[in-house]
């Protein structure tokens, strides 16, 4: 599950990028009858200009810094470049006065060039730690803004879009546009400048050589052009199979135990082979290109350069150029083509920071279908424990149309417990995420104490409306920690008391370091039962008004499932509570029952009516006695 | 998880470690040392170009005869194109064998990891071995490709362009070289500090990734008790640190910088200096001067490179070390002897004893020495409180763990005498964490037994009740997994049923094979499922009554040992441990009413 299914290149991807071995498979908690189609897109669509606009937003608060940033390489590229002329001076002037016992003109030179060097290396510092600031602060603000934007997206986008691709947004793609900001536009800005400046100087120089050395910048473009595009090509296809690869090597890893238990050890490896192939060939593509661009870039500057100092000899036997001004125009002639190869570079991270800043624009610019209300309301005050529900005229159907729950209404009382039950596919489970606001009805409203949800902030929500899924994920941390996030600020005492009311404190405390065990690490192995106890934990840690429980208790065994039932009469006694299951256990400690059927509650009443009936539950419910047998 | 629990060696030898990469590097051994040759080749040419523009300022300018400059510009060009060319080729002789040196290693890597034990695999989080299956290779790679061959060619590049100063002028030549010492021992310096912080940020950004991964896979969980600003401000915090950390690293590197731009134009300024001096007293010609200091000018990049190239083959060989790790893992072989096979058919498992490798020293062993018979057909539930190791047990019969105590035999067999691809022929196994690839569902049911016939396919999954299959866009042929469309967990759960029966197997592990399934289903799928139990010995974990009236007879597993065996019936009556299992009734009280009421 944790597969990021797209690196955002074969190099540098980040250490534990992809590292969580997932704790828990069953994140596909919602029901796949129930669940919208995936979109067939590989991707988020982009709208037209996200990713200029993003790029604008993230530079616009720092426009200041980054004029500075620009005067002082502009400054300090100046100085460094004046290297050349400086020893043309020396040549032309400095020599000739000092052969004539005036020491001057030279002792000026030198002081100049110790001066240009040492402000170079003065704005050089400066200028890293100047433009290192800028991009931290760009980074800083990007994350912040996916993980922000990925934690208000709606649930039906999650379920949509997997995991392994919103992680990678948020990690490789920000990496990508790290690598460009950090190496690469500092490198640019440098080439840039320093090409400008030297094109200047060759020109004020001799307009004639500066000229005839400018006119290489047309076959240099072509060579950067066709480079750029053919490289473009490679890195598509090498794009492809690292993404082909990396999903395969974590699946592979992530289902060691099914791969072994089933020998599909030498299947995998012919698998994995041909990706591998693939990925190999792309790469060889891809350096043989460089090679081509390196080779074919260097042979043309290297014929300019023969070129300008044959001319610059006949001009020099002319006596129409100092033979000073040509040895300092060879000089920077060196230095121009000197970046060609970081070129290349700039040109390779350009890329791959291009196409991320694409997919991340893309995610922020997708709006949460559920959105926080402009102006909150709050629950009224309540004496009561729990609060009243009310579904009216609630409608839900998927964008694509597909009606999963027609028009009904439903009151639950304050404090009434109520047991959902009916095959997989009824629309349990959409109705149970509809009272937990993870989805809004498609008309309709639901009500908390008379209140809209959609009018609740999320603080007031969850302190209302708390939902207990199979899915029992723990995050890394203590198990006291992941028990607290029930309640932040929670004290020990409480985690600990929460824990012994739902009967999970024995095994608790019986790992290596009790509450303090690190649920990812040593002696950390905690079954699915066991996750689920803590799940419950933290539930009623939270002491919510309404609680839902949807198929909460699959892994319990009896026990279990039993202390968590007792924990329901006694410490949750009063709340509201709507449960999900598929144990008709569960159903017992109900005061009333729902039976749905394709979207529709078919069956209504106490559990001792229906049993007693002659509906459904009456038979799933003799079944399920049976069964017991 | 962020956390590398790999420890990080301190003393260890760069090269050491990239001598390892020998084995692999071999094969190309010749296209880099031809790579090696066309660098210095070229690199040569680079320190020859100043001489030919000495020879033409001095002589076809000097003298102005240009008849004799065509001959010394040929020879440039000659000399540009050559270094262009060799530049070119260097590249290309090692393009695609490096490219097969990456794909070897990583396909090694891969088949190594899915050779090595479960346990292995239980200690490293998959994002370890992933990074060195990308990044890790990568880095490899690229030290073969470019700093080995730069090492070597910027040294001699480095030693003939310090001799050639020196044959022009030696006074210079010395001023020129003087930083050179310092300017590499304040890189170095530079470095190591850099390379502190570098592992702290990668250190940080891991964490962040955690912090990332997990706001995503537990999303739910995150707004069902709306806890978005508990995360977020942890988030807040660590990309703070980050940051600080980043900004360290971008003053330890502007530093570096500094050093590097700004000592050898100190010395090129001293050079100069003395250089124009000693022209103007005619010790010195114009063209050597301008000779020298475009060799100097030429050497810079060299020495500016060696500490950043030391930086790299550092990195590399920690790659090295990284990648060596997992490679250096012994694994278990399997070593069938012919031990003569008993009659005794079924399962057998007798004082089986096993502990986490990685378990507390002071804790005792989670299985204590296990006995229990399975008969030849018969299908024996397994139950125990959650924890008491179960789905374990259940692991150590096709070898994902290895008992470390005690022995398991098949119909007679020990299971250690068994090659492991044929035992797991024998044992097939349905998971309870039902795992899917990305695959059809076809592909991942016939994983099972691959010579599966269509009407075994079929059979399966009806024996699983998935006949929601039919109803997925492209029926068995559809993509799920990863990259295809996501199942529920019951889906999920009935197709690795499927996967285990396909093949009809001998013998045959269910762990808690219905836990995801709606009442409904699971009464199905029980009817079907006893069909196939007929045919096969079994070992099914049980969480609930209903699971266990699957089985012939039931076996309770408590305090690391089988604590009792018999069918349903005489273990409510004789087990208490069984009946507060099955039941939840306290272990003391009297046989369980509820259940005893609803057995007629």
């Amino acid at each position: 599950m944790t597969t990021t299914v797209e690196p955002a290149k074969s190099g540098k991807s980040d250490e534990s990028a992809k590292s969580a071995k997932p704790a828990d498979t069953a994140t596909g908690a919602a029901e796949a009858e129930e669940l919208p189609p995936p979109d067939e897109g590989e991707d988020i669509p982009v709208p037209p200009g996200a990713a200029r606009t993003l790029l604008r937003e993230l530079l616009g608060p720092h426009r200041r810094p980054i004029a500075v940033a620009m005067l002082v390489v502009m400054v300090q590229q100046a100085a460094l470049q004046s290297g050349p002329l400086l020893v043309a001076l020396a040549m032309d002037r400095g020599i000739p006065a000092l052969r004539d016992h005036d020491s001057g003109p030279l002792v000026a030179v030198i002081a100049a060039y110790l001066g240009c060097g040492l402000l170079s290396t003065v704005l050089q510092r400066a200028f890293i730690r100047l433009s290192g600031r800028i991009n931290q602060d760009i980074l800083l603000d990007l994350r912040g803004r996916i993980f922000r934007h990925a934690q208000r997206l709606s649930l039906d986008f999650h379920e949509r879009y997997t995991s392994g691709r919103i992680i990678s947004r948020a990690t490789s793609d920000v990496d990508a546009l790290r690598e460009l900001l950090s190496e690469g536009l500092q490198e640019l800005l440098t080439v840039v400048l320093s090409v400008c400046y030297i094109a200047v100087v060759l020109l004020v120089m001799d307009w004639r050589l500066g000229l005839a050395a400018l006119v290489s910048f047309l076959p240099m473009y072509l060579i950067v052009r066709s480079f750029r595009r053919r490289s473009l090509r490679v890195y598509r296809r090498s794009r492809t199979a690292a993404a082909g690869l990396i999903v395969k090597f974590s699946e592979t890893m992530n289902g060691i135990r099914p791969v072994q238990a089933f020998r599909r050890e030498a299947a995998n490896n012919a698998a994995f082979d041909t990706t591998n192939r693939q990925s190999a060939a792309a790469t060889a593509d891809g350096l043989l290109e460089m090679a081509r661009y390196v080779g074919f870039s260097r042979a043309t500057a290297n014929v300019w350069i023969t070129g300008v100092v044959v001319l610059g000899a006949f001009l020099v036997s002319d006596g129409s150029l100092e033979l000073g001004v040509l040895t300092a125009f060879v000089l920077y002639l060196r230095r121009l083509y000197d970046p060609i190869d970081q070129l290349a570079m700039f040109l390779n991270s350009y890329q791959s920071a291009a196409a991320a800043l694409e997919k991340m624009a893309g995610l922020l610019a997708h709006e949460p279908t559920v959105a926080e209300p402009a102006s909150p309301l709050d629950l009224p005050a309540n004496a009561l424990k729990g609060r009243e529900v009310g579904f009216e005229q609630v409608r839900f159907a998927y964008r694509t149309g597909k009606e999963v729950l027609p028009s009904f209404d439903l009151v639950l009382p304050a404090g009434q417990t109520t047991a959902v039950v009916g095959a997989t596919g009824a629309g349990k489970s959409t109705l149970a995420k509809l009272l937990a606001r993870f989805y809004d009805p498609t008309s309709g409203r639901i009500t908390l104490d008379g209140v809209d949800l959609r009018e609740l902030s999320t603080a007031e929500l969850r302190r209302g409306v708390v939902m207990v899924t199979q899915e029992s994920f723990l995050f890394s941390g203590t198990v006291a920690e992941n028990i607290a996030i029930g309640r932040p600020g929670a004290t020990r005492e409480e985690v600990e008391q929460a824990a012994r009311e739902i009967g999970a404190y024995e095994f608790i405390a019986a790992l290596p370091d009790g509450f303090d065990t690190d649920v990812r690490k040593r002696g950390g192995r905690i079954s699915a039962g066991q996750r689920q106890l803590v799940a419950f934990a933290r539930a009623l840690l939270a002491d919510p008004a309404v609680l839902i429980l949807d198929e909460a208790t699959s892994s319990l065994d009896v026990p279990g499932e039993q202390a968590v039932q007792r924990a329901m009469r006694t410490v949750l006694a009063g709340r509201t509570a709507v449960i999900i299951a598929h144990r008709l256990s569960t159903v017992e400690i109900a005061d009333r029952v729902l039976v749905m059927d394709q979207g529709r509650i078919v069956e209504d009443g106490t559990p001792t009516e229906l049993i007693d009936g002659r509906g459904r539950f009456a038979d799933l419910h003799h079944a399920w006695r049976e069964s017991l047998v | 998880m962020a956390t590398n629990q790999t420890p990080v060696p301190v003393h260890r030898s760069t090269v050491r470690s990239l001598l390892r990469l020998w084995p692999y590097a071999r094969e190309v051994r010749w296209r880099i040392v031809g790579s090696v040759a066309a660098a210095l080749i070229a690199s040569g040419s680079v320190l020859v170009v100043p001489l030919v523009l000495r020879g033409i300022v001095d002589g076809p300018i000097a003298d102005h005869d240009l008849r004799a400059l065509w001959p010394l510009a040929g020879l440039l060009l000659l000399l540009g194109l050559v270094e262009a060319g060799l530049f070119g080729v260097r590249r290309v002789i090692v393009a695609r064998p490096l490219a097969r040196v990456e794909r070897a290693m990583r396909g090694d890597l891969y088949a190594k990891l899915q050779r090595l034990p479960v346990s292995f695999h239980d200690r490293w989080p998959s994002g370890q071995l992933l990074s060195r299956a990308t990044s890790d290779m990568f880095t490899m790679r690229l030290f073969l490709a470019f700093p080995l061959v730069f090492l070597i060619v910027n040294s001699l590049v480095f030693l003939t362009g310090t001799v050639l100063m020196f044959t022009l002028d030696w006074r210079l030549g010395l001023i020129t070289l003087l930083p050179a010492a310092p300017l590499m021992v304040l890189t170095r310096h530079f470095e190591s500090r850099y390379a502190e912080l570098a592992r702290r940020s990668q250190d940080q950004n891991g964490d962040l990734a955690t912090v990332i991964e997990e706001s995503i896979l537990g999303i739910r969980i995150l707004k069902a008790f709306g806890r978005h600003r508990t995360m977020a401000e942890r988030f807040k915090r660590q990309t703070r640190e980050l940051r600080g950390t980043e900004l360290a690293k971008a003053d330890q590197l502007a530093n570096l910088w500094a050093v590097i731009v700004g000592l050898p134009e100190f010395a090129l300024g001293c050079a100069l200096a003395v250089g124009a001096i000693r022209v103007a007293n005619d010790e010195l010609t114009t063209g050597t001067l301008v000779a020298f200091l475009s060799t100097a000018l030429a050497l810079r990049w060299p020495v500016e490179s060696l500490g950043w190239l030391l930086a790299y083959a550092n990195e590399a060989a920690t790659a090295t070390d990284r990648f060596f790790e997992v490679m250096d893992e012994p694994e278990h072989p399997d070593q069938p002897s012919g031990h003569p096979v008993r009659a005794e058919q079924g399962i057998r498992f007798s004082g089986v004893r096993f502990r986490y490798p990685d378990a507390p020293a002071d804790s005792p062993d989670l299985l204590r020495g296990v006995d229990l018979h399975i008969r030849s057909g018969e299908t024996m539930a397994l139950v125990g409180a959650t924890g008491s190791g179960k789905t374990t047990l259940t692991a150590l019969l096709p070898r994902l763990y290895e008992a470390t105590g005690g022995r398991i035999t098949l119909d007679g067999t020990d299971i250690r005498d068994i090659t492991r691809p044929q035992l797991r022929e024998l044992v097939s196994v349905a998971f309870e964490e039902p795992t899917l690839f990305s695959a059809t569902v076809r592909e991942n049911v016939l994983m099972g037994a691959p010579d599966a016939t269509a009407e075994q396919l079929t059979a399966a999954l009806e024996t699983a009740q998935a006949g929601f299959v039919e109803r997925l866009p492209a029926g068995v042929e559809t993509q799920v997994g990863e990259q295809g469309l996501s199942l529920s967990g019951g889906q999920r759960q009935r197709l690795a049923l499927a996967r285990a029966v396909v093949g009809e197997p001998d013998f045959l592990v269910l762990d808690d094979p219905l836990s995801a399934l709606d009442v409904h289903t699971e009464a199905l799928v029980e009817q079907a499922l006893r069909q196939v139990l007929g045919g096969t010995t079994a070992l099914v974990v049980a969480h609930r009554p209903s699971t266990v009236l699957l089985a012939d007879r039931v076996a309770v597993l408590d305090q690391g040992r089988i604590a009792a065996v018999g069918t349903h019936q005489e273990l409510l009556k004789s087990s208490p441990v069984y009946r507060e299992l099955m039941s939840g009734e306290a272990a003391t009280g009297p046989a369980a009413p509820a259940l005893e009421g609803s057995t007629a």
